[in-house]
């Protein structure tokens, strides 16, 4: 029996994985943009688990609006990540300290 | 319905096995073609909440447009791979701890107090035949959040200008004014006064 | 004008002369600055004999009059008020005048000196200060005065600031004064815990009402607090008078400038004590053991004092321990309860004492500077006017019958034998003795100044800072701005106590001012043997003074004119003696390692430990250190690395989501 708890589970599963993900990858750019998209999918699960179980569809426009605003952040993030890259040749997260203290 | 329960579990491994692929492997390609495994998992789960609209939207827009844009950024920039891999296996432990006490966390709220389970939210029952989720999404969202639906897309041409003008490139050899540097000009970088002593005229 | 405006005058007049002296220079140019001033005391001086001859022929009576209530705080008033009665005219008059004749002479004396115009301004602020002094009617005024002169003292001493020796002395001068003035303060807190007013007349009437009550000085020891007030009030006066042990600043003080050694260290600021237990008098009488206290303290004063001024070769050093010696004579007499004599000797001494000091000036200038009678000698020939007046002070102060000394002092020794208090028998014989001891070194001054062979040289090429023993140009006379004022008060030193000694010690002049009580009127007792000025000038010639004054004179005599190897012989023959006296019974030195040398390891300890090490170093700089230290290591918490602060978001998640799993 599938309860609303089920897919919570694997939106919070999900969520973890990408956190580790951000946290390990601490070399590349790009596996921490994907890592974003990840979190961005756990959280459209949630989003639209509770409206089918609350029969409210208000939580699928929101997921809407966030697929919108992700496609969105991933153009812009990339098209910067392209600029870095032109001026650093690398992609690596570590160099990427100059406001640092 | 153990169909239900079967597609389920199976769509949900697929999903979780490719997300954890997406952070553990070399090439950044494989990465970013498991992130499409990723959504096409979620896609299948989210037809089988019966909210078919998003799950095709899923696929059309975010891995026929951004992930497409992913892989293109990836295979363009030339990425040198060996370095990027050397601190994984140092951090590995710390991450796996941070990321169990979350998952923990997570899955002690979710589930403790039968917060989420059929008591509190009751499985619905399968829509009607008839029934249509991109209608009903499409009258919902047009009626409601019209407005938003507005700024969504004011969003997204933002987006378009901000691309295009982080990774303009100035062709070279084309001759353009820069106006504010011309007003910025001052008078001794264009006119030297020299005084000199008046000679006669050069005869012949 | 009304007697309060004229009283107002008196010392805002020497005030504002100083304030434009001293704040205009620019404008009114040396000439400007000893005009005003010298006008300012000049009118003074005019107005306080207008009040004395108001006091002595109109009958004025005691005026107490109050001219401005500066705040009243829980029940005590703090006022502004002038009591004028017989001894404030008195004293008015001999401060005015000691004044009114240094400023002229000053003009002589420092003509040639760059700070001419601060030296008039500075005397101006002392005429003022000291006249607030004598003319207050509450202790508040009185400190303020005291204090004030303190400080005009100070800065007239260190006049000449750029040598470290006058520095040095202005600042000892300062701190001895501060230690009495501790005593002092003491005193007039304990008057206003015992009485809750500081006005004179209000104490004085409720002092008998202290009568036997007593305070613990240390658990256990209890003293009468009339008595308690008495010495922390005297013990003020002794730092202010110099008295004995607090009198280690009055020779030092000589590094000022002469006409201040006259004015102020002869004349008025150390009888400032002298007067103020005068004045409270009706506080004194009530405690046998203050009173004497104070005696005890003038005998040791009087003789000791004088023995040290027999070896001293400073010109200036002679003269002041001669003032010690006095003063000392003066507080015996209050401590006899013979106030009226003590203040009948403090007006005489002004004068006499300010013309010796004056006349020594009047040497120093013609020396060009040099003070050491070493090399003086055979000065009457050059300085006719100089050398006589110099007689007259000499005979003044030895108490040669006739001149105003002898009147003043043989009352003091006569009081002093009718007494009966506890320790009168050990003052009688200090000050009898003490009367060869004067004679003696005044009259070795006259001898090494102005009489003998000259133990200098003339060379006309010597330059200006020739060496010891040789001068540049003979001397010669004073200008007249010198010569005048010595003139005029050699006047008052000769004839004043013929005239005045009737009507102030017998006549009960100084009645309304003073209290005695009968038991202890011993001016009373002496009176009764007295027949008038000449009979006692007359009768001088069988009592015990005049022949010790003689056996000085005949001594010094022969040791410096007839015999004059005689002194070296001497000394080589009481080395360990002669040194005691040349290095004053070595109190500089005893005051040095008890006090001094502790009190500036303690301030050196606090400066480098306390101030530098502990508040700079750890409060300050190490506040700072600790703020940089801790900046330092958290800015290292800022890498720049996207991940970890990602990583520090998910770690606050965490928290607040086990926050919200334990809900």
């Amino acid at each position: 029996m599938l309860t609303l708890a089920h897919f919570l589970t694997l939106g919070a599963l999900l969520f973890c994985i990408s956190v580790t993900g951000i946290f390990l990858n601490r070399k590349n750019v790009i596996i921490l943009l994907m890592c974003i998209e990840l979190m961005l999918l756990a959280v459209n699960m949630n989003f639209v688990a509770f409206s089918r179980f609350l029969g409210n569809l208000d939580g699928q426009v929101f997921v809407f609006f966030i697929l919108t605003v992700a496609a969105a952040e991933a153009a812009i993030g990339l098209a910067i990540l392209v600029v870095l890259f032109r001026s650093r040749q690398t992609i690596d997260v570590a160099e990427l300290d100059d406001l640092k203290g | 319905m153990p169909i239900f329960e079967i597609v389920f579990y199976t769509f949900s491994l697929i999903m979780l096995g490719a997300a954890v692929a997406v952070i553990s492997v070399r090439n950044p390609v494989y990465a970013a073609l498991f992130l499409v495994l990723a959504f096409f998992s979620a896609s299948a789960i989210w037809m089988l909440l019966e909210v078919e609209f998003l799950a095709i939207i899923l696929i059309l827009v975010y891995v026929g447009a951004v992930m497409v844009l992913f892989l293109f950024v990836v295979m363009m920039l030339d990425i040198n791979l060996e370095p990027l891999r050397a601190g994984f296996i140092k951090y590995l432990p710390v991450g796996l701890l941070v990321a169990a006490v979350m998952a923990a966390e997570f899955l002690l709220v979710i589930w403790a107090k039968g917060r989420f389970d059929e008591n509190a939210f009751p499985v619905p029952s399968p829509n009607p035949a008839d029934y249509s989720n991109t209608k009903a999404v499409g009258e919902w969202l047009y009626t409601n959040y019209l407005l938003a639906f507005e700024v969504a897309g004011v969003i997204l041409l933002v987006a378009i200008i901000a691309a295009v003008a982080l990774t303009h490139r100035q062709r070279s050899g084309s001759h353009r004014q820069n106006p504010s540097l011309q007003v910025r000009v001052r008078k001794d970088e264009r006119v030297r006064l020299v005084k000199m002593k008046s000679e006669p005229k050069q005869e012949g | 004008m009304s007697l309060k405006t004229i009283l107002i005058l008196i010392p805002l007049l020497p005030l504002a002369a100083a304030a434009i002296a001293g704040l205009l220079r620019n404008q009114i140019g040396r000439a400007g600055s000893h005009w005003v001033t010298i006008l300012g005391v000049a009118v003074s001086f005019a107005l306080s004999a207008y009040v004395l001859y108001l006091q002595m022929y109109e009958g004025l009576g005691t005026q107490n009059i109050s001219v401005y209530t500066w705040m009243v705080a829980d029940g005590i008033k703090f006022e502004i008020g002038f009591l004028i009665d017989h001894l404030t005219a008195l004293m008015m008059v001999v401060v005015s005048f000691v004044s009114f004749m240094v400023h002229i002479y000053t003009i002589g004396y420092m003509a040639d000196d760059p700070g001419y115009q601060r030296f008039f301004s500075y005397i101006a602020f002392f005429t003022f200060s000291m006249l607030m002094l004598v003319m207050s009617n509450n202790f508040l005024q009185l400190f303020f005065g005291w204090e004030a002169v303190g400080l005009a003292s100070y800065l007239l001493i260190g006049f000449w600031f750029d040598r470290e020796s006058a520095a040095y002395a202005g600042l000892k001068a300062f701190l001895v004064n501060r230690v009495g003035d501790f005593g002092f303060l003491l005193g007039i807190a304990a008057v206003l815990f015992c009485f809750g007013t500081m006005d004179y007349a209000e104490v004085f009437a409720a002092a008998p009402s202290l009568e036997g009550k007593t305070v613990s000085i240390i658990p256990g020891l209890e003293w009468q607090w009339i008595t308690v007030i008495c010495i922390c009030l005297f013990i003020g006066a002794m730092g202010k008078s110099a008295q004995a042990p607090l009198h280690v600043w009055l020779p030092d003080s000589m590094e000022g400038p002469t006409p201040i050694s006259a004015l102020i260290h002869a004349a008025t600021m150390v009888t400032a004590g002298i007067f103020m237990v005068s004045r409270m008098s009706p506080l004194f009488e009530l405690s046998d053991a203050a009173l004497s206290f104070v005696m005890l303290i003038g005998a040791v004063t009087a003789f000791f004092m004088g023995l040290v001024g027999i070896v001293q070769n400073d010109i200036k050093r002679v003269i002041a321990y001669s003032t010690l010696s006095q003063l000392g004579y003066m507080t015996v007499a209050l401590g006899v309860s013979a106030y009226s004599a003590a203040i009948f000797h403090l007006a005489t001494h002004a004068f006499f004492k300010a013309l010796l000091f004056l006349a020594a000036g009047s040497v120093i200038i013609a020396l060009h500077h040099q003070q050491d009678m070493r090399y003086m000698g055979g000065l009457r020939k050059q300085m006719p006017i100089t050398w006589i007046t110099s007689w007259i002070g000499t005979l003044a102060l030895i108490g040669f019958p006739f001149f105003s000394g002898f009147y003043s002092k043989d009352a003091i020794i006569e009081a002093v034998h009718a007494s009966t208090r506890w320790g009168s028998g050990v003052a009688y014989w200090a000050v009898l003795l003490g009367v060869i001891v004067t004679s003696f070194y005044s009259f070795r001054l006259l001898y090494l100044t102005f009489h003998g062979k000259p133990r200098y040289t003339v060379d006309v090429g010597a330059g200006h800072h020739p060496p010891d023993g040789v001068l540049q140009h003979a001397p010669k006379e004073s200008p007249p701005v010198v010569t005048v004022p010595l003139i005029l008060l050699a006047i008052p030193s000769i004839v004043i106590g013929y005239l005045t000694i009737e009507p102030v010690l017998f006549g009960g002049w100084l009645a309304d001012s003073i209290t005695i009580l009968p038991q202890n009127d011993v001016v009373a007792a002496v009176g009764e043997h007295f027949h008038g000025p000449t009979a006692m000038a007359t009768h001088a010639l069988q009592t015990a003074p005049f022949w010790l004054m003689l056996a000085g004179f005949a001594l010094a005599t022969l040791i410096y004119m007839v015999r004059p190897a005689l002194a070296d012989t001497l000394a080589n023959r009481f080395p360990r003696l002669h040194a005691l006296l040349e290095n004053k019974f070595y109190v500089d030195e005893l005051y040095q390692k008890l006090f001094i040398s502790r009190t500036l390891s303690i301030g050196n300890g606090l400066w480098k430990k306390a101030d530098a090490g502990l508040i700079d170093g750890w409060l300050v700089n190490g506040s700072a250190k600790f703020v940089n230290n801790l900046s330092a290591r958290v800015r290292t918490w800022q890498t720049g690395y996207l991940f970890q602060y990602a990583f520090a978001m998910i770690i606050g998640l965490i928290a607040i989501l086990a926050i919200w799993v334990t809900l």
